[in-house]
């Protein structure tokens, strides 16, 4: 029971701290719960379903399917960060500022939600699959009771969605006009994050060369296994030994998404509707 | 004649291309069995890229991963996977089998 708890945990939490401050980016919106709750109902839906095809899409591209379809979703997901930081740049300050009940300001944010909707989906959809097909394995070959083995997954999976609700009710602390700041910051970060994790994975099938691997070595301050490395894992994507070409990738999707935010804010002024 | 020697040029090009292959990545068998891997340690030379070959013979899906190396694969029960790992420098990096943790362990030892 312990291990199955401890495995879903681990797998829910990353995706759970992202939906956490996807929800606090939000709070403002007044659809934000309709849009929370159809991301994390497809992600789950996306779950199932990549936790049967596993193996045909691990057959995929020479065997390298797993890498391409992970890495496929991660810069996928990254996009729609980057998109989000950069459209909220020009819009999401004024929207938080002034006009929050304003009927065009709840249907731009809409646009805005939309995208990080597709994130939370594709964080589940990864995070879940795996998930599912450890619960397979272990109610296929194990001698314990399936009640135990599900029991365990539930309580991993509640001790992940409280760990991601701590971190949303921590944010909701933070005054109103410094959370929009705090929350940009975290998904310029979290995008930064995936964009990294997306090179390892290509790195992985021998798409891309490591370019020095490790490029430098912080395990003996923080590892990666430990509870503070994953939490620093998800939400900035710390890693204790990261290949040179993740930290290329990583610096190149920070400064680009800073540069795409700074355009949008300096950039000719719309009309309120658009 | 001509055709002859033509065949046996290419036949030597592609020994020799093999050869090349074979020798910018060499590779190393990995063997899941019962929630255990076997050898429980590799040793593959440091400074190399390596093609590692992990064939799950268990009944049930295995996850490889390795936050040493850098690596996280879902290997389907019976399924061969092959996972790029490197250049390494020498040193010692553990590995687990990540649903079977308490079995599955492994390290890879770079010298």
């Amino acid at each position: 029971m312990l291990a199955s708890a401890i495995i879903v945990f681990r797998e829910t939490l990353e995706a759970a701290l992202i939906i956490g401050i996807i929800a606090a980016a939000t709070h403002h919106l007044k659809s934000r719960n309709a849009w929370l709750l159809t991301g994390i109902a497809a992600g789950i839906a996306g779950a199932l379903i990549v936790a049967v095809l596993a193996g045909r899409i691990a057959e995929l591209a020479a065997g390298f399917g797993q890498e391409i379809f992970n890495a496929a979703i991660l810069g996928v997901a990254a996009a729609m960060l980057a998109w989000h930081n950069i459209w909220m740049a020009r819009h999401g300050a004024a929207m938080a500022g002034e006009a929050k009940s304003l009927g065009h300001a709840v249907g731009t944010g809409a646009r805005g939600m939309s995208a990080l909707c597709i994130v939370i989906a594709l964080a589940i959809l990864r995070e879940g699959s795996e998930t599912a097909l450890f619960l397979y394995g272990l109610l296929a070959g194990s001698t314990e009771p399936a009640a135990t083995v599900l029991s365990g997954g539930a309580v991993g999976l509640l001790a992940g969605a409280i760990a991601g609700y701590g971190l949303y009710a921590g944010f909701l602390r933070i005054p109103a006009r410094r959370l929009f700041t705090v929350t940009s910051v975290l998904i310029l970060l979290l995008a930064a994050a995936m964009s990294s994790q997306m090179a390892k994975f290509l790195v992985q099938a021998d798409v891309l060369p490591s370019l020095a691997n490790p490029f430098w070595d912080t395990s003996w301050l923080l590892t990666n296994g430990s509870a503070p490395g994953r939490v620093f894992h998800a939400l900035i994507g710390y890693e204790a030994t990261p290949s040179g070409i993740q930290i290329l990738f990583y610096a190149v999707t920070l400064l680009l998404i800073l540069a795409g935010m700074h355009l949008s804010r300096r950039g000719p002024p719309r009309s309120p509707a658009t | 004649m001509k055709t002859l020697s033509s065949l046996v040029a290419l036949a030597a090009f592609s020994a020799l291309a093999s050869f090349c292959a074979w020798a910018a990545d060499p590779e190393v068998a990995l063997v899941i069995k019962n929630h255990r891997f076997e050898p429980a340690e590799l040793r593959v030379p440091a400074g190399q890229k390596i093609r590692l070959i992990v064939h799950n013979q268990d009944s049930t899906p295995e996850e490889f991963e390795s936050h040493e190396l850098n690596r996280e694969k879902v290997i389907a029960p019976g399924a061969k996977a092959t996972i790029y790992i490197g250049p390494l420098k020498a040193g010692r990096y553990p590995f687990v089998g990540e649903f079977h943790e308490n079995t599955a362990r492994g390290t890879v030892i770079a010298e």
